[in-house]
C-alpha cells in the first residue's frame, strides 16, 4: 500500500462477488477467454477490500473494452486506445479511487501505444489488464501488434511481415514498475496476480494470454494447453526458485549473462543452482530476461515478473500540491488576482 | 501626473519596439506598457514575433516586435499606424515601415545600420540616407557606441554589454513621453537581484538612454504627455488573454467548488495557459502535461468523470486531434472546457499569427451529430469572463464547451479591472441525488442536463461511454427510435442554453440602415469603425457575438430591425455561413480579411459606405 497517500477508503463490511455483478447480459462469444477474466475480477475486487463505490473501470475500444459494462462499479467506456489517458485524468483528479483499465493488444499497443508507454513511464497508480489475444477481434480478424510473424490473417493473406511486440519487454522498456503475465485458463493465478497488481503502487500491467475463439483460436495453446502447460509455463513465486515442468525437475539458471534451462539431478545440477525469483529488485535486468523467455527453448514466465517500488505520479502530484499550499499566502483566486503588479485608481 | 511643461498633450499614441529575436523587444514593450498602466493610461498591447526562437540575426525572418496603444481615452484597438517606431536594426525597420505614416517618429540604433546588416535584409541602399524616410522624423542614435563608452568600467564583455540596448531605447522613449523610470527600475531590482553586474548595467543604461534625450538639440519639440484615462475606481492589472483565460477557469472552479484539472500539450499560441496554470498548485490546480493533444483532452474527460472541472487548451491543429474525444464528451454529457487559441491555418499554417478560421471546426468538426457550446472571447481581459462563463455553462448544462480565443487575444494585453469573483454569477453543478435510484440519462426537465454522479459516491455506481445509450436508463442501445430521440435531446439541450445566457446587446440604435456583426478578437476595431460611422451621421449599429452556439435568443429580432447586415471576420466567411444556415431569412453582406492581420478602420468603413450606397 502506498507509503504516502494511499487513502482509498476501505469497506467496513465484507464484500462478495455478487456486489460486483452488473447483471447485464454478457455479449462475448461462448468460449471467449474474457469470461474467465470477468470471473477473476469479480473474485478479486471484494478481496481487495475497498468500498465498492471506489472502484472505477475504464476501457477503450474492442472486445476487452466492453468489460466495464459487465462489472457493477463506476465504469467508463472510452474511445479507441485512450483508456490510459482517461484513467490518468480520473486518478489525478481523485487519487482516492482504485482505477482499473481493461484493454486489448491493439487498443493498448497499436492505436493507444503512446498513452500506454507514457502512463507506465509516469507510474500512475493504475491497474491495466491487457487482454492479449494477438488479433483484432471486434473488427473481425486483422493482425495486431502482437500477432506472431508470418501469421495469416484477414489483412495478412501472405502472412504478417511485422515483428510483434512482447508486452513485457515494452512495459519494462517504458520503465514499468509492475508486470505480470497469466494465461486465461488459470483463474486462480489470475486472481492472485490481480490482487498483487492492486497492492502495487504505480502502474501495474497484467498481460493475460487470452484466447479469441473465433479469429485466433488456440493461438496460445502451445503454452496454455492442458497437455503442455506444465512444461511451457514457469510460474514465478517471489523468493522461490524458478522450477517448472511436469516432473518439477526443470529450472532456470543464470549462465554468464544469459538464462538457461537446466534439469535438476542431471550434470550435478541441484536446486541451489536455480535462480530465486526476486520480483521486488529495482534492476530490471533479470525481469526483462524473464519477460522475454519463450518457446522453443524456454518456458513462458507467468505470475508477477516485476514489482518494484518507485514514487507514483499521483502521489507526487499530491505532495507538490500539499507543499505549495503550505508555502503560499494565496488561498483563493481573489488573493491571486490581487497579488503582483496592481495599479490602483482612487 | 500633472501637466508637463512644453510637452504636447496627446489623447493616445501608438508605439512599437522592433528588433531582432533575442533583443528583448517583448520585455521592453511589456515594461513600457506596465509603466503606462502605472500612470493610469488605458492601453492594449500586441506582440508580433516569429515562430522561430533565434532565427539568423539581422534577417527579416528574425524580426520581433511589441506594439503598445495607450491613451487617456478608452483604448479599443491595438492601434493601426505608428506614432513612434523604435528599430534596433535595419531588418526590423524594413518589416515595419508599412505601419508608419507621414509623421511617424523613427528612432534607430545607427550602429546596426552597417553595410553587412543592410545586405542581410536585402536593402540595396541605406534607407536612412536614400530618401525612403524623407517625410519622417528620424532620430539616429549610436546606441552600441554609447553603451561601450558609458559602461566601460563594468567588468563585462561586449556581448553582455550590448544586451542592454533595449534598456537604452526604453529609457529614451520614456523620456519622450515624460514618464518615469521607477517602475522599470523596480522590475530590474527584482529580476536581477542575484546578478548584481547585470542589474547595474541595465539600470545604468536605462538612465543613460533617459538622459541622452537632453543631449540631442533637435528633439526638443518631440516631447509628449498623455494624461491618465478616466478609468473607474478600482484595482487594475495589465493582463494578456492567455493569463486571463487561466484565471477565469480557476475562478470558475473555485466558485463551483470543484478541482480544476488541465490536461494539455504545448502548442503555440496556447502554451501560456498550460504554463500559467502549472504555477498554481497552491490553489489545488492539477495540471497534466500530456504526451499528446489526444491525451490532453482524454485526461480532462477522465477528470470530469471523476468530478473535477476538466479543461484542455490548444490551438487549431490540436483541436483537430481532439475531435474524436470531443464527440465522446458530447456523448457522455460531461463538463469539459476546450480553449482553442486560434492561429493561422490550415495545417501548421502560421503558428504565431492570428486568424478566426476555426469557427466551423468548433461548430461542426466531429463525426455524427455532436452539438456543443461555442463561445468566443472578445478582448484580452474578457478572456477571464468568457472562460468563467464557458466553465459555468459547461458544468451546469453537462455539455462540452469550446471557447475560441486567438493569438492576438492570447498574447495581446489590456487593463483588467480586478473583480471580486464572488460577485460573479453562481455556478451550481447538477449533482445526482445519492438517495434516489440513479439513471445516467435522466434529465433536468428545464435544462435537459443529465445529473452528475461522482465516482466514490455510494449508491450511484453507473457506466457511461461512447456507445449510444437508451434514454434515461443509460443501457447500451442500437434502437432506431431511441437514437433519434437522443440526437434530438442532445441538440435541444444545447439550444436551451439560450435561455441561460445574456441577451445579445446592440451598440447604437436598435434600428437602422446597417448592422455590423462580428465575433471574437475583432470587437475593438469594429466598434471604433462603427463609432466613426455614427459620428458621420450614419444609422449604423454593432452586434458583437460572444455566444455563438447557441445564439442569443433575441438575435433574430435584432437582425430584423436593420435594412442591411454585414458580417466582418478574419476568415473567408465562417460566421456568415453559420448565420445563413441558422437564420436564412436575412441577407448578409461580408467583410473578410485573411492576412492574419487585424482589420483597419478605413477598410471597414469603405465596405460600410459601399454597402449603404448600394
Amino acid at each position: 500500500m502506498s507509503p504516502i497517500f494511499n487513502s482509498i477508503e476501505r469497506s467496513s463490511v465484507e464484500l462478495t462477488k455478487e456486489d460486483f455483478v452488473s447483471g447485464l447480459p454478457v455479449k462475448w462469444c461462448p468460449g471467449c477467454g474474457n469470461h474467465a477474466i470477468l470471473t477473476a475480477v469479480e473474485n478479486v475486487f471484494p478481496k481487495i477490500g475497498y468500498k465498492k463505490e471506489n472502484f472505477v473501470l475504464i476501457s477503450g475500444i474492442g472486445c476487452s473494452s466492453r468489460f466495464p459494462y459487465y462489472v457493477n462499479t463506476y465504469g467508463f467506456h472510452g474511445i479507441h486506445g485512450r483508456a490510459n489517458a482517461i484513467a490518468t485524468g480520473v486518478k489525478v483528479a481523485n487519487p482516492r479511487l482504485s482505477v482499473w483499465v481493461t484493454t486489448g493488444d491493439g487498443d493498448s499497443m497499436a492505436i493507444g501505444g503512446n498513452h500506454f508507454i507514457h502512463i507506465i513511464r509516469r507510474n500512475v497508480d493504475i491497474n491495466i489488464l491487457v487482454f492479449n489475444n494477438m488479433i483484432y477481434g471486434l473488427t473481425k480478424g486483422q493482425y495486431s501488434p502482437t500477432t506472431p510473424m508470418g501469421t495469416v490473417t484477414k489483412t495478412s493473406p501472405y502472412g504478417t511481415i511485422e515483428h510483434p511486440f512482447n508486452t513485457g519487454e515494452l512495459v519494462l522498456g517504458a520503465q514499468g514498475t509492475f508486470f505480470a503475465r497469466v494465461p486465461d485458463n488459470n483463474v486462480k493465478l489470475m486472481t492472485e496476480v490481480m490482487f498483487e497488481a492492486a497492492k502495487h503502487d504505480g502502474t501495474s500491467v497484467v498481460e493475460i494470454l487470452q484466447n479469441c475463439v473465433i479469429y485466433f483460436d488456440k493461438g496460445h495453446s502451445h503454452i496454455t494447453g492442458k497437455d503442455v502447460k506444465d512444461d511451457m509455463q514457469l510460474i514465478l513465486r517471489n523468493g522461490e526458485p524458478m522450477i517448472f515442468g511436469s516432473k518439477r525437475n526443470k529450472g532456470i539458471r543464470l549462465k554468464g549473462t544469459r538464462l538457461e534451462v537446466v534439469t535438476i539431478g542431471e550434470n550435478g545440477i541441484t536446486e541451489d543452482d536455480i535462480l530465486v525469483h526476486d520480483q521486488y529488485q529495482q534492476d530490471p535486468g533479470i525481469h526483462l530476461m524473464l519477460a522475454k523467455m519463450g518457446p522453443p527453448h524456454f518456458p513462458v514466465a507467468m505470475g508477477v515478473i516485476r514489482s518494484a517500488m518507485y514514487p507514483t505520479y499521483d502521489d507526487l502530484v499530491e505532495i507538490q500540491i500539499e507543499e505549495a499550499k503550505k508555502n503560499s499566502n494565496i488561498k483563493s483566486v481573489n488573493d491571486l488576482l490581487n497579488s503582483g503588479d496592481i495599479f490602483e485608481i482612487k | 501626473m500633472s501637466k508637463v511643461k512644453n510637452a504636447i498633450e496627446l489623447e493616445s499614441a501608438v508605439i512599437k519596439f522592433v528588433g531582432d529575436s533575442g533583443d528583448g523587444m517583448q520585455l521592453t514593450g511589456t515594461l513600457f506598457a506596465d509603466t503606462c498602466a502605472y500612470d493610469g493610461n488605458d492601453l492594449t498591447t500586441f506582440p508580433d514575433y516569429p515562430a522561430e526562437i533565434r532565427p539568423p540575426a539581422n534577417t527579416i525572418d528574425g524580426v520581433s516586435g511589441f506594439q503598445i496603444h495607450f491613451g487617456s481615452k478608452k483604448i479599443l484597438t491595438f492601434g493601426e499606424k505608428l506614432d513612434v517606431l523604435v528599430a534596433l536594426n535595419p531588418a526590423s525597420l524594413k518589416v515595419n515601415l508599412k505601419w508608419t505614416k507621414k509623421d511617424t517618429i523613427i528612432i534607430v540604433n545607427i550602429d546596426e545600420f552597417t553595410q553587412q546588416n543592410l545586405e542581410k535584409c536585402k536593402y540595396d541602399s541605406n534607407p536612412l540616407e536614400d530618401g525612403t524616410l524623407k517625410d519622417m522624423k528620424i532620430i539616429k542614435i549610436p546606441v552600441n557606441t554609447i553603451i561601450k563608452e558609458k559602461a566601460a568600467h563594468l567588468n563585462l564583455d561586449n556581448k553582455a554589454l550590448l544586451r542592454s540596448k533595449n534598456m537604452f531605447m526604453l529609457g529614451f522613449v520614456l523620456h519622450i513621453f515624460n514618464k518615469k523610470t521607477s517602475y522599470v527600475e523596480n522590475y530590474l531590482n527584482k529580476k536581477f537581484a542575484s546578478k548584481k553586474d547585470i542589474l547595474e548595467l541595465n539600470k545604468l543604461i536605462l538612465k543613460v538612454g533617459y538622459d541622452y534625450y537632453n543631449e540631442l538639440p533637435d528633439v526638443k519639440d518631440i516631447s509628449f504627455y498623455i494624461p491618465s484615462a478616466k478609468l473607474e475606481k478600482g484595482k487594475y492589472k495589465n493582463i494578456n488573454g492567455n493569463i486571463a483565460t487561466a484565471w477565469g477557469l480557476m475562478a470558475a472552479a473555485e466558485r463551483a467548488k470543484l478541482k480544476l484539472f488541465l490536461g494539455s500539450y504545448p502548442i503555440t499560441p496556447a502554451t501560456e495557459i498550460l504554463v500559467e496554470l502549472s504555477h498554481h498548485k497552491y490553489l489545488d490546480v492539477r495540471v497534466f502535461q500530456a504526451e499528446d493533444e489526444i491525451a490532453g483532452i482524454c485526461s480532462a474527460i477522465g477528470a470530469s468523470f471523476a468530478g473535477a472541472l476538466g479543461v484542455t487548451s490548444t490551438s487549431g491543429p490540436g483541436l483537430s486531434l481532439k475531435s474524436e474525444a470531443l464527440g465522446l464528451a458530447v456523448m457522455t454529457e460531461l463538463p469539459l472546457v476546450v480553449v482553442d487559441v486560434q492561429r493561422g491555418g490550415p495545417s501548421t499554417g502560421l503558428p504565431t499569427k492570428s486568424e478566426q478560421a476555426d469557427l466551423l471546426q468548433a461548430l461542426y468538426g466531429r463525426n455524427g451529430e455532436a452539438p456543443l457550446i461555442v463561445m468566443a472571447a472578445e478582448s484580452p481581459a474578457d478572456c477571464f469572463y468568457s472562460a468563467y462563463w464557458a466553465a459555468k455553462l459547461s458544468i451546469e448544462h453537462m455539455t462540452p464547451c469550446i471557447l475560441l480565443t486567438d493569438g492576438s487575444l492570447g498574447n495581446g494585453s489590456e487593463l483588467f479591472k480586478i473583480p471580486d469573483i464572488y460577485t460573479l454569477p453562481d455556478i451550481k453543478p447538477p449533482y445526482a441525488d445519492p438517495n434516489k435510484p440513479y439513471y445516467p440519462y435522466e434529465r433536468n426537465p428545464e435544462t435537459l442536463a443529465r445529473y452528475w454522479a461522482i465516482p466514490g459516491t455510494e449508491n450511484l455506481r453507473h457506466r457511461i461511454g461512447g456507445l449510444e445509450k437508451r434514454n434515461i436508463s443509460g443501457v447500451v442501445s442500437t434502437d432506431p427510435e431511441n437514437h433519434e430521440l437522443m440526437v434530438k435531446l442532445r441538440a435541444e439541450k444545447v439550444q436551451r442554453i439560450a435561455n441561460y445566457i445574456p441577451e445579445q446587446e446592440v451598440f447604437g440604435e436598435e434600428q437602422g440602415d446597417l448592422l455590423v456583426v462580428s465575433w471574437g478578437s475583432t470587437k475593438g476595431v469594429i466598434r471604433e469603425s462603427v463609432i466613426e460611422m455614427q459620428k458621420e451621421g450614419k444609422k449604423v449599429s454593432h452586434a458583437h457575438f460572444k455566444y455563438i452556439m447557441p445564439l442569443p435568443r433575441n438575435t433574430e429580432k435584432i437582425f430584423s430591425n436593420f435594412k442591411k447586415i454585414i458580417v466582418c471576420e478574419l476568415n473567408n466567411g465562417q460566421f456568415v455561413a453559420y448565420l445563413r444556415a441558422t437564420l436564412p431569412q436575412f441577407k448578409y453582406a461580408q467583410a473578410n480579411k485573411i492576412q492574419t492581420l487585424p482589420f483597419l478602420i478605413s477598410e471597414l468603413k469603405e465596405k460600410y459606405y459601399k454597402l449603404l450606397e448600394e
